[in-house]
């Protein structure tokens, strides 16, 4: 039998993060800001039926970049969580850090045991009954979380959007301004992102029930106007 | 990549599979997936809702289990109303007067239930949470068709505890947005599935409110004039019926009254039915003035 090569575990570790790296950067990034009354998820999404953002809990939102049959198999994962935490305790009892604990030991599983790692980053945002409970949770490829404050921002231009929402972030902004920072950070200093290529959800409520909501496209441009 | 250490490497993956499925973050492989399915979903992670009759139990047994009674529903020119009755019994006990027993179904959809009420109150819960978790995992709702032919499985499959005595008998109302306007749908206890064009009605009291609305020429009015025939039918069943529980002025207790149109399920204000309760029992209270 052949003995097999020796490969340095930070060498095998470094080329699946690679990897993991290569394929994230490959989609547009996304990106999350809280605004007066919620959280609004804004991603560069060509496509009105492969979404990036979609609605896990009463007051709990997903987003993922990447590829989209992984991200979408994770959404549909935690949809079930919630719905089967909520049927078993109660819906005051689903909770977003749960949640993102449960994503980031699964993506951590898989990218320390798995051939092929996820090449997906999610987040999962939620809207607290009180002002400042609002959170947000990023949690990457090797199941490494983040806990954000007051934006966030996924995918292969991360960093430099991160940077440029900085910029712009301000405490209280309304929707409008919030979309409009969003819209700018994603496209950068050298172009701009036509409105149809904008999908946007908000999580805006302090009352209790279904939180989530989509904007539609005339809703976005009257924003952005 | 040696093959060996592919091979182990699987295993372990396989492994931890299995503990994350019990830790709650439910993974499923393609063939083994429940889908939009909720009830499904529970089943497959060990959690199955349904009833485990003993043997033992026949029907002859009595067993005093709460039930709800009158529940109905009709057609208006703009959707449906819906209604019910608050009072639940045990054998000749009245168990609870604040039973709700008209619930939203999703935003544009309505259910209400008669029969044993553990059980019934257990179906709508479930019934809620099927259509909202369609609705998350589809990306968007069912058809109000596909609705109620869940609803009927879900009485189809409480057969077994219907046959033991705990028979639920929904009714579904809901506003049909492909084809603009509303439509009702009345079950029997082994998940028949009856579409109606003007009025349901289920539970004890669901005769004589029947015949109420049937003189009142149900599901040609107005949605005023229907939620006051509503009115009507419970108030009339609640008389004739020690089952149904009519309206309590006493607690200020109310049945509930609820229209689903083109802008979804909206259940009125106590304080509007009270009204509605209160010129009924002012038309019908003798006037000896006029006696004499």
């Amino acid at each position: 039998m052949n003995m097999p090569f020796y490969v340095a575990p930070e060498q095998v570790m470094k080329d699946r993060a690679d990897y993991a790296q290569k394929g994230i950067a490959r989609g547009r990034s996304l990106v999350a800001i809280e605004f007066d009354s919620g959280i609004v998820l804004v991603a560069e999404n060509p496509s009105r039926n492969l979404r990036k953002v979609s609605e896990i809990y009463d007051r709990i939102a997903f987003a993922g970049v990447g590829k989209y049959n992984e991200y979408d198999q994770l959404r549909i994962a935690g949809i079930r969580h919630a719905d089967m935490k909520g049927y078993t305790y109660s819906r005051d009892d689903v909770d977003s850090q749960a949640l993102a604990n449960q994503y980031a030991q699964m993506l951590g599983q898989i990218f320390t045991h798995e051939m092929k790692p996820l090449e997906v980053e999610i987040l999962v945002a939620s809207v607290g009954f009180v002002a400042d409970g609002n959170r947000l949770f990023h949690i990457r490829y090797d199941g490494s979380v983040t806990d954000e404050d007051g934006f966030a921002a996924l995918g292969g231009e991360a960093d430099a959007i991160r940077e440029r929402l900085g910029e712009g972030y301000a405490d209280e902004m309304d929707l409008g301004a919030a979309l409009k920072l969003a819209s700018s950070a994603l496209a950068g200093p050298e172009r701009t992102i036509d409105d149809d290529q904008l999908e946007v959800a908000v999580l805006d409520c302090l009352d209790e029930g279904r939180c989530f909501r989509r904007l539609e496209n005339g809703e976005i441009t009257a924003l952005l106007a | 990549m040696p093959q060996n250490g592919g091979v182990v490497r699987g295993v372990v993956v396989e492994a931890a599979r299995l503990c994350l499925t019990a830790v709650t973050l439910p993974l499923f492989s393609t063939s083994d997936d429940p889908g939009p399915n909720f009830p499904e979903l529970l089943k497959r992670t060990g959690v199955d809702p349904s009833y485990r009759i003993n043997e033992a139990l026949t029907s002859e047994q009595h067993l005093d289990i709460t039930h709800g009674t009158t529940v109905v529903a009709a057609r208006s020119s703009e959707g449906v109303v819906i209604a019910g009755d608050r009072r639940a019994t045990s054998g000749n006990l009245i168990s609870y007067r604040t039973m709700k027993k008209v619930f939203a179904a999703d935003r544009w959809s309505g259910v209400a239930i008669a029969g044993a009420a553990g059980p019934a109150i257990e179906m709508v819960k479930m019934f809620q949470l099927q259509l909202e978790h369609y609705e998350k995992v589809e990306g968007h709702s069912l058809s109000l068709e596909g609705k109620a032919n869940q609803l009927s499985m879900m009485v189809r499959q409480h057969l077994p505890a219907a046959m033991q005595g705990m028979v639920v008998v929904p009714i579904f109302a809901g506003y049909d947005r492909r084809r603009d306007k509303g439509r009702l749908f009345a079950y029997d206890v082994t998940g028949g599935r009856y579409e109606e064009e003007d009025y349901v009605a289920s539970g004890s009291g669901s005769l004589h409110a029947r015949t109420v609305i049937k003189l009142g020429r149900g599901g040609n009015l107005s949605q005023d004039d229907t939620i006051d025939l509503m009115i009507r039918a419970l108030f009339t069943a609640a008389d004739d019926d020690s089952a149904t529980g009519g309206p309590d002025s006493m607690r200020g207790i109310y049945p509930i009254v609820a229209t689903i149109g083109e802008d979804g399920f909206q259940a009125l204000e106590e304080a509007d039915i009270a009204e509605r309760f209160a010129s009924i029992i002012d038309e019908y209270t003798l006037d000896e003035e006029a006696i004499r």
